[in-house]
Parts: structure tokens; sequence; C-alpha cells
């Protein structure tokens, strides 16, 4: 009982930890990336290439004075950026960040599984948190008492619903490709490489790794787009369009609450990215070397591809941002409703009667 | 002991988010009260180990329904002044009459049933799992006829709410 929670404790504070020094990483990375793309230095002052910028910010940020609307709704205003942060950190945890370790303490056995919980039904809890997510945004829009704001919160919960729709619908394909909802065996499920009973195409395919995006290319890009939106970054960002809404919906947040809905912001575009890779691109899957690289570094390997894939991901969306213009309101209800949502359930009708010919054959054979 | 922190906190969680819901008096106050209430039923699901349902909870009600509700709330506003005057006549007194007939059948029916305050449960071990293969298969199997039936009333529904509101609209755009 106290080893397990000791090894949970240490999960939670590991989890923490990572987040954290991710986000600053995060934060630094996007400026500098977007600096580039634009001509531009971008931080160089504060350390190395500026890359102690972004802790210099958060320092003054916690600083700062914390100012509070007059008209503000008190307890609302208060909730709301703890709101952000709380589902963010709890979807961190179901993903898998390696395979199950042995290691020996004490002349004892423990195995340790790299991933804070295995949930069962770890897709619908993924998708129940990101559904939670959009009561920060709105409440926070609602409880400034101003008008840019509410705007921004407004906007927000229309755009949540309309693409988590989409984004759910993506996934089931997936799901039904790996036949769980656990996040753990749907990246097991991704071990191996490509099979088909085309002769010709069989040796060429036998060095693909089976990877969903593979066959699921069209959930992906779905289920891309809708993440894109569902964090609200550009070109899906109307929910805080600096050039309309001031500053959207934590105009009115000054200080430490800004800087929490800001470490949100970049925790929830990690988790989706990392949720992508998993869901998509194999996790923690990748050849590790056990053979010539020390135990210790192979044992660390899972972790190192499922962060390759992860930035990888990430650069994704910093290169759309710096790439793409802000769509219009009425082109991202058209998209999401028009394009996403049918998209997904004819490809969703497909995979699932590809599925059910492999698995049954032809209904009249 | 766990057991009964487990309970106790989501339910006195329940109650407390379904006074908000009565007595608050800003609709966004009432909203997240009903939002407080959800989420904490979700967890009695989960330490009842039904996982399946506590998730279908959270995602359907607390996530997608309530988050409609705000919107609804935010586009009507949310400062009118609440009504205070009976929209019905005689409310007061008819709403009363019908609480007070419910709290005697729900007394009588506790009386008549042997209802005692054991409110320290008896620990049961469940050793089954609410897993979403459980409930597909006794879903899809055994009450596949009433669930097609659900599902064809929520079309229909879903049909009439939308030929609704395409009706209106045609009318004002005429006038």
């Amino acid at each position: 009982m106290s080893t397990e929670l000791i090894i949970a404790l240490i999960k939670a504070s590991l989890v923490l930890g990572v987040l954290l020094t991710n986000t600053i990483l995060l934060i630094w990375l996007e400026r500098k990336l977007v600096a580039g793309m634009q001509s531009r230095v971008g931080p160089d002052r504060a350390g190395p290439f500026g890359i102690l910028q972004t802790v210099a910010d958060a320092i003054k940020l916690l600083l700062k004075e914390q100012i509070m609307p007059l008209k503000a709704d008190r307890a609302m205003y208060l909730l709301a950026p703890i709101l952000a942060l709380v589902p963010s950190f709890l979807i961190f945890m179901i993903i898998p960040l390696g395979p199950d370790l042995n290691i020996e303490v004490g002349g004892k056995d423990y195995v340790v599984d790299f991933v804070g919980a295995d949930l069962n039904v770890g897709v619908l809890y993924f998708l129940a948190l990101s559904s939670i997510a959009v009561y920060s945004v709105v409440l926070a829009g609602w409880s400034s008492g101003s008008k840019y704001p509410l705007l921004g919160g407004v906007r927000a919960s229309a755009q949540m619903i309309s693409y988590e729709a989409a984004m759910g619908l993506s996934l089931v394909p997936v799901i039904l490709y790996s036949g769980s909802l656990s996040l753990v065996d749907i990246v097991s499920s991704q071990s191996g490489n490509l099979s088909t009973s085309i002769p010709i195409l069989s040796s060429i395919v036998s060095f693909i790794p089976k990877w969903n995006i593979f066959p699921q290319f069209i959930a992906f890009g779905i289920f891309f787009i809708a993440a894109v939106a569902e964090v609200n970054r550009a070109p899906f960002d109307l929910v805080e369009a600096e050039q309309e809404l001031v500053g959207g919906f934590h105009t009115e947040y000054s200080g430490f609450r800004f800087a929490m809905f800001f470490l949100a912001e970049y925790i929830n575009m990690f988790n989706m990215c990392a949720i992508t890779a998993t869901f998509f691109l194999g996790g923690w899957l990748g050849p590790t070397f056990e053979n010539f690289l020390p135990p210790v570094l192979s044992a660390i390997m899972p972790i190192i591809w499922l962060g390759v894939k992860t930035f990888l991901l990430l650069f994704i969306f910093v290169w759309i941002r710096a790439t793409l213009p802000r769509l219009r309101y009425d082109q991202l209800m058209e998209l999401g409703w028009k394009r996403l949502i049918p998209a997904s359930l004819v490809w969703l009708i497909l995979s699932a009667i590809v599925l059910g010919l492999r698995e049954f054959g032809l209904p009249w054979s | 002991m766990v057991e009964a922190l487990l309970f106790f906190a989501p339910a006195s969680l329940i109650i407390i988010g379904a006074l908000i819901v009565i007595f608050a008096r800003n609709p966004v106050h009432n909203a997240m009260g009903l939002v407080m209430t959800l989420v904490s039923l979700a967890i009695i699901y989960i330490t009842l180990n039904a996982t399946f349902v506590a998730m279908v909870q959270m995602l359907v009600y607390a996530g997608a329904v309530m988050t409609l509700f705000l919107f609804v709330i935010m586009m009507i506003g949310v400062d009118k002044k609440e009504q205070s005057t009976d929209s019905i006549k005689g409310q007061t007194f008819l709403v009363s009459g019908v609480f007070l007939i419910l709290i005697s059948l729900l007394a009588y029916v506790a009386v008549s049933s042997d209802f005692t305050w054991d409110l320290w449960f008896p620990p049961v071990e469940y050793d089954v799992e609410g897993t979403p293969q459980l409930i597909a298969g006794v879903l899809f199997t055994d009450w596949i006829l009433p669930f097609e039936i659900i599902s064809i009333l929520l079309i229909v529904a879903t049909a009439a709410a939308i030929a609704l509101a395409y009706d209106i609209k045609k009318r004002s755009s005429n006038a």
C-alpha cells in the first residue's frame, strides 16, 4: 500500500514538474520559431538564445498587481483560472509514456508503469475533460463583467461544442481499429509493421510501422484540425482575437491569474499533441537500440520517441499559426458543422464497413 | 472509512449544488451549481464501479448539455431581472401541494418497505465493473428493441426541433 502511494506521489510530482518545464520551453520555442518564420530575431536577451525569457516573464507576472474589475462576479472570476488548469493536468495523467519497467529496489522487484493511470475508458476520459475545459473560458469571459471578454466567452462555447463533436467522431474509427478505449492498449495495438494481402505491395508496406495514421489518415486530418480548434490556436483563435476583442476572454485578468490561463493554454497544446501522437503516431513506440545503448538510455528511449513525435506536432501547430490567417466566425462554424462532422461520419461508416468485411467476410459468402 | 468519505464528500456536493440551482439568483450560478451536481454524481458512479456511465455522465451532461445551457443563457442575456410574480395563477399553492404529495408518497414507501437509516453501508464486494463492453453487450442483445425505439424517438425530436426553428425563422424574415 505505502509503496503504491509513494509511486503515485512520485508520478504526480513528476507530471507537475515535466508539464511546467515543458511549458517554459514550449513558449520560448514558439516565440523563436514564429520570429524565424517572420524574419525577426525573437527573444535573445535573457540567457543563451533567450531561453530564460519565459522564466523572466513568469516572475514578472507573479510579482504584478492583480486587478479585479468592479463589475466582476467574484466567485466565478476567481474560479475560472483554476478550472482552466485542473483539466489540463488531469488529461496528461492518462498518456502512456513508455512500456512497463521492472526495477529492483532493495532486493525487491517493482513494476513501474509509465502512465499516470491506465483507464479502460481512457478515450472517454480525455473527451470528458476536454469538454470540461470550456467552462474556464466561458466563465472567465462572463464573470469579467466586460463586453469583449463576454464576446470571447460566447464564441468559445459555440466553437468548442462544434469541434468537440468532430473530434469525438474522428476518434471512433481509431477505437474500432484498436478494439479498446484504453490508451495503453491503443498504443500497443500499433506495434509491428503494416501487412497486406496484395503480394507486390507487401514487401514495400512491411517496412512501414503499423501506426494508425496510415490506415486512418482522414481521421488524423479531422482530429488534428479539431485539436487546433479545441485549444483555441490560430487560425481558430477567435476566442482571443486581439484585433477584435482586445485580449478575448482573459482581457480583464492580470498577474498570476493571467499566467494561469497562459499556462493552461500551453499545457493543453502539449497534451493535445501528445494525445495525437498516442492515437495516430504510435505513442512511445520506436526503436530502443537495446544492442548498442546502455540499459538506462534504452529504457528512456520510449519517452524520447514520444517527445520527438509530440514536438514535431507542436512545430506544426506553430507553423500553422505563423502561416494561416484567422477564420471568420461563419467560416469557422461552416467548417465545423458542414465539413468536418459529415466527413468524419462518412469516414466512420467506411472504416466500419472495411473492418466488418475483414472480420466477417462478404455478407453473401 | 475511505468508502464512506468517497460517498459523503460528493454526496454533500450534490446537495449543495442542487441548493445553488434552486436558490441562486444569477442564472450562470444556477448553471454552475448544476454542473457541480452532475460532476459529483459522476464521482459517485465511479465509486460504484460504473466507470463507463461516469464518463458518459461527464461527457454528455457536464460537458455538452451544460455548455449549451450556458451558451443559451449568455445569448439571451444574463442581466435580465428575474421574474418575481407568478406567471401561472396560484403557482406557489399548486407547487407546494404537489411537493407535499410527493413527500408523503416517499414517506409512505419508506415506512411500508421497512427502510432503515443504515448510512454506514455494508461493504459490498463489486466483482463486476461497468465497462463499455459489458454495457454494449447487454444493450445490443437483451435491450435492443427499447434502444432502437429510443433512437427513433430522438431522431423524431431532433427533426421536429429543426422544423420548428426553421419555420419561425422563415416567418420572421418575411415580416
